[in-house]
């Protein structure tokens, strides 16, 4: 009896837990609602399931508990019973499976209009690329990274010149635009993830992956990094400042291209030159 | 006692019906055809199967990055092909005899066939040497790496299997063991030799065409 | 004693070699394959007897020691990260250093050297002989070095405690590049001695598995077909047969990635700039570790709970007093589950940067493995229905199994579809989930066969108040501390932190909710010590049961003393004539007979009608 009350309890505490949790999503700011609406409907059909089961574990304890002059159904199996059960699950799994590959497919799919930023991961800080006046990025190699050229921007491809490099700052994005993100890492793994926008993906040095996503909220958001780098991995972490377009635009005019730093780099080491002269 | 039924047939049997219980009832309790040393080797056989293909695998997934360079072939690599096919012949002559219960020529085998492992072995420290002096060493390029790996992983199989030649051999001199039991273990060696010549020829050729 | 037991080997063999008198071919080969075995058999002094023994029983409890012992380490370690999760300011003895060594520390040692070799190891090689009617593994000798192989690989991962630089920090993934270069803690002589420590594990292992694959389809007594098998052995068997396929990904990884770490080859290596400098290695590609690393990791996770699976059906049936519902139904999810498990690894890799495409198989793949296992769950929940319940520990731990792996199941159909593994994965959701469903859920189920085989291995039970203590402590409170971890996932907070500091998202109750669950930690940590006692006193004071005293079917409780000697059972080996599940048979006298029985002592049970 006591058994069958303890686990009656866990049971429909979970249930109330669930119902009452302070602990609940971060709010979304980004368009991957549909991500979120998917994890609903998952805790639908699974919370029901595992209501049903725990429910009849908690009734067979309490109604089937150990009589000395009661005997057990003799009964090896039910093939109708279990195919009928096979059945509903398959429909059920397919349920949860559909619309969650649905939107995974607008996931993988970038929009046309979407602008393409660069995040530039090592242990253990963010830095950003932007494509300059020609909207292009250019190319890079990790093994042109030096500490005049720490992107390993190629040199003999002329979109390089104007890119825009943002270390050590908050990256600034557009709001209502969708942004592909391309992912780069130039030691270890990496993942680059703001838990606002839900999503998130791995930096492979050597590969550039990438994600899309449309900021839908102004504001200031944190960026993690979700993948285990070393020592440093839980220090790892920048800002992203969601702006309109105004304010954006103000910001980009601010920043140094790859020319421009280029140019400063050299002044001081001649002045370097000099002081030590 | 019926040993043949497939794996789906099997599974789906009854073990509570009257019927399958008569039937059950006579059952030996085994459920293949072999002796258990036999399986015994063919699951280790399975596994090194698995084994090396993942080697494989990550070696196709590799050769086609950019920087690979290939890593010359000397001569004597085909030559200890050609040794390592001889063991796996007398191998198979050995269990031959051994069926014919021809027990002299049985000791003659297996002696060729520890002198041609040991030449294999050999040859193969050879051609490291070549490919050294060559100055194509362990990491200076990944398909050395492989070529090394993949010769060294070889020979320790060899090495292996040279143990259990090895027992087999100390018991046909030295000690008067039963004829079946020695011609078992004969066969299961010979299997297993067929099946390190065949790895070292899908090894060879895979790094022979790339 | 060994004189004895020589004579009975002779003439059970004799007893053998009629039985197969209709296939004379198989009479030869099997007695010239039986030869040598008995000249290993002599156990003369203590050291043969109890350290390098050859009786299947032995190298069981050897491996069951050894695992708990590396266990009660890796439950020390959990203390410790969970102290500097739920109190960062009043316990600052760990640096982030450490916290990533025991983290990693902790994840290797409870999954391998803990799961794997407390399931197959352990249960596996105490159980299978006496299961399935025989009188040891088919090949001692291998089984022995099996043994010494794990045991040496557990030292030399405990020795990676003492080598300058400490255990590898890399998380259990042990992911390249940063598991071998300079960024993480133990990247020298740590790593090196994890991957030697994991291909000693997985070389002995193999051992161990082919006695278990060999003794299983050829060693088994007269009688005895596959399918009138207990469900445990068909667990074991089908985990063993998916480690052998398994087990070779994971030393493939482990032999490259050493080379790298020692010899700095590129296998897995891409260039790369490690603070501003540039490392001489290039062109390898990390992913394919992963897939390599996966392709073992998964059916690794299968490979704890296949057993799992099998042990709690054998309780469950036993302890209510009714046939498994749906044996074959069973048989077949086991089988199924198996072989899925070899399709779905890339699960795990849904946001490593591979081809987002593959996404939409493994998905599908991932939620299709979810049928069978939910037909297991239904099948133990009808095993219940209409039976006849006795709430003895094992079955109170069953019963726990149930709610905790739907729990951990359900979860699993939440990362298993890809897009809803985009937000959760790397968070505590994670952690939440494989927790559940392959740390406590199998656990419990560890707990329950101890429980449930103690009087067979020692002719003593455990102590009933110990034990229900132990259970409820246990079981509510890995509850609690799991149960709402799930909920930190959905804020949020990334996994493998040392700490979160302050972010600005991270409601500060979240904080107060880690407190919660480190106390909840240490607790089921201390009812653990408790079980440990019990175990070790209960060995000498003990109430003492009598022969099979669950009342079980299957063979293990047929032996002729208990425990069970050397060579397992008497002077002929069982006969078996029934399945393991013939329990309150209409007409039957009792409400259990074992498989030994032959009908004519039964004649008023009718085993009639499906």
């Amino acid at each position: 009896m006591i058994v069958a009350i303890i686990f009656f309890l866990v049971v429909v505490g979970s249930v109330v837990f669930h119902i009452f949790t302070p602990w609940w999503w971060t709010p979304i700011a980004s368009n991957w609602g549909g991500i979120d609406d998917t994890i609903v409907l998952t805790f639908w059909i699974t919370g029901l399931v595992f209501i049903a089961i725990g429910l009849f574990v908690v009734y067979c304890v309490w109604k089937f508990k150990y009589q000395k002059d009661r005997r057990s159904e003799y009964k090896p199996e039910d093939s109708k019973l279990e195919f009928r059960l096979t059945l509903i699950t398959t429909l059920g799994v397919a349920a949860l499976l559909a619309p969650g590959l649905i939107v995974w497919n607008t996931f993988v799919t970038v929009p046309k209009d979407a602008y393409e930023i660069e995040v530039l991961a090592n242990q253990w800080s963010w830095s950003y690329r932007l494509p300059g006046k020609d909207g292009k990025l250019g190319k890079t190699d990790i093994k042109n990274i030096n500490d005049k050229n720490p992107f390993g921007i190629n040199k003999e491809d002329k979109n390089g010149g104007d890119d825009i490099l943002v270390q050590n700052g908050p990256l600034h994005l557009l709001i209502n635009r969708p942004v592909k993100v391309l992912l780069r890492s130039t030691d270890v793994l990496h993942n680059f993830y703001i838990p606002q926008f839900r999503a998130k993906m791995d930096m492979l040095p050597g590969s550039v992956t990438y994600y899309w996503f449309e900021p839908t909220r102004l504001g200031e958001f944190e960026v993690l990094c979700a993948e285990f780098c070393g020592t440093g991995h839980y220090a790892m972490k920048g800002k992203v400042i969601v702006d309109k377009k105004i304010n954006y635009n103000n910001w980009l005019a601010q920043q140094t291209t790859y020319v421009q730093s280029l140019a400063k780099v050299n002044a001081n080491i001649k002045q370097v030159v000099k002081l030590t002269k | 006692m019926n040993n043949r039924r497939s794996f789906f047939q099997l599974l789906s049997e009854k073990p509570w019906e009257q019927s399958q219980i008569t039937e059950d009832n006579n059952h030996n309790g085994k459920t293949l055809n072999l002796t258990k040393a036999n399986l015994g080797v063919r699951s280790i056989i399975t596994v090194n199967c698995i084994f090396f293909s993942l080697f494989i695998v990550a070696y196709a997934d590799r050769m086609f990055i950019h920087d690979w360079q290939t890593i010359p072939k000397p001569l004597l690599l085909w030559l200890n092909t050609f040794v390592l096919f001889l063991s796996s012949i007398f191998f198979h002559k050995a269990k031959v005899y051994s069926d014919l219960q021809e027990f002299q020529k049985v000791k003659i085998s297996l002696s060729v066939i520890g002198f041609l492992s040991a030449l294999f072995i050999v040859g193969q420290l050879i051609v490291w040497k070549k490919l050294m002096n060559l100055g194509y060493f362990f990491n200076s390029n990944i398909a050395n790496s492989y070529f090394y790996l993949f010769t060294t992983l070889h020979v320790m199989h060899l090495l292996g299997g040279l143990f259990f030649w090895k027992n087999i051999t100390f018991k046909i001199f030295y000690k008067n063991y039963t004829m079946l039991n020695i011609q078992s273990s004969i066969k299961l060696c010979a299997m297993y030799w067929h099946f390190l010549f065949l790895v070292w020829l899908v090894l060879f050729g895979l790094m022979l065409n790339s | 004693m060994s004189e004895d037991y020589n004579k009975f080997k002779l003439e059970a063999k004799s007893s053998e070699m009629l039985n197969d008198e209709n296939t004379s071919s198989i009479k030869i080969q099997d007695t010239e394959s039986e030869v040598p075995e008995q000249d290993l058999y002599h156990p003369k002094s203590f050291i043969t007897k109890w350290i390098f023994c050859q009786d299947a029983k032995v190298i069981g409890i050897q491996y069951s020691i050894t695992a708990i012992a590396i266990g009660l380490v890796a439950l020390v370690l959990s203390w410790l990260m969970r102290l500097q999760l739920g109190f960062p300011e009043t316990f600052s003895y760990l640096t982030p250093a450490g916290y990533y060594q025991f983290v990693t520390m902790h994840g290797m040692i409870m999954v391998v050297y803990l799961l794997t070799a407390l399931f197959l190891g352990g249960f596996g090689n105490f159980l299978i002989p006496l299961m399935v009617g025989a009188r040891d593994m088919v090949f001692p000798y291998v089984n022995m070095i099996s043994y010494w192989m794990y045991f040496i690989a557990v030292i030399v991962l405990v020795s990676s405690f003492f080598v300058p630089g400490g255990p590898t920090g890399a998380g259990w993934t042990l992911y390249p590049p940063q598991a071998i270069t300079s960024g993480t803690p133990g990247s020298n002589g740590g790593i090196a001695l994890m991957l030697i420590s994991l291909s000693l594990f997985v070389i002995g292992f193999t051992m161990g598995g082919l006695n278990y694959i060999v003794t299983i389809l050829q060693g088994r007594t007269r009688g005895m077909t596959l399918m009138r098998m207990p469900l445990t052995i068909w667990g074991i068997f089908t985990a063993t047969v998916l480690a052998m396929l398994a087990f070779p990904a994971l030393i493939v990884a482990c032999i490259m990635m050493t080379l790298d770490s020692l010899l700095g080859t590129s296998f897995f290596m891409p260039s790369m700039v490690q603070m501003g400098e540039h490392l001489k290695y290039g062109g390898g590609s990390p992913i394919l570790f992963q897939h390599l690393f996966w392709f073992f990791g998964h059916p690794e996770v299968y490979i704890v709970a296949l057993p799992a699976f099998g042990i709690v059906s054998d309780l469950i049936s036993v302890h209510a007093r009714k046939n498994i519902f749906g044996y074959r139904m069973m048989v077949w999810a086991i089988v199924i589950i198996g072989a899925l498990s070899f399709f779905v690894w890339a699960h795990h890799m849904y946001v490593s940067g591979m081809n987002p495409w593959f996404g939409f198989f493994f998905a599908t793949t991932t939620l299709i493995i979810a049928v069978p296992t939910a037909i297991k769950v239904y099948n133990w929940v009808l095993t219940l229905w209409r039976g006849n319940i006795r709430l003895n520990i094992p079955m109170l731990f069953s019963l726990a199994f149930i709610i905790t792996f739907v729990n951990g199941g359900i979860t699993g159909l939440f990362l298993g579809n890809v897009i809803v593994d985009v937000p959760l994965s790397d968070t505590y959701f994670v952690v939440a989930h494989f927790h559940m469903v392959m740390g406590i859920a199998p656990i419990l189920v560890i707990f329950g066969g101890i429980y449930h085989w103690y009087p067979l291995i020692t002719g003593r039970f455990l102590h009933e108040g110990m034990g229900k203590f132990h259970f409820w402590v246990s079981f509510l409170g890995s509850y609690a501390i799991y149960f709402p971890m799930h909920y930190l996932g959905f804020i949020g907070v990334p996994r493998r932190y040392y700490e979160m500091y302050n972010s600005p998202y991270i409601p500060t109750s979240a904080q107060g909710l880690n407190a919660f669950i480190t106390v909840a930690a240490l607790i089921v940590g201390f009812a653990q010590l408790v079980f440990l006692y019990n175990i070790i006193s209960s060995i000498r004071l003990g109430k003492i049961a009598e022969k099979n005293p669950w009342q079980a079917c299957s063979l293990e409780w047929q032996t002729e003393y208990v425990p069970p000697r050397h060579g397992n059972f008497g002077k002929k080996l069982p006969i078996v004539y029934r399945w393991a599940y013939d329990f309150s048979v209409p007409g039957a006298k009792q409400d259990y007979i074992p498989q030994n029985v032959p009908p004519s002592e039964v004649p008023e049970a009718r085993t009639e009608k499906t």
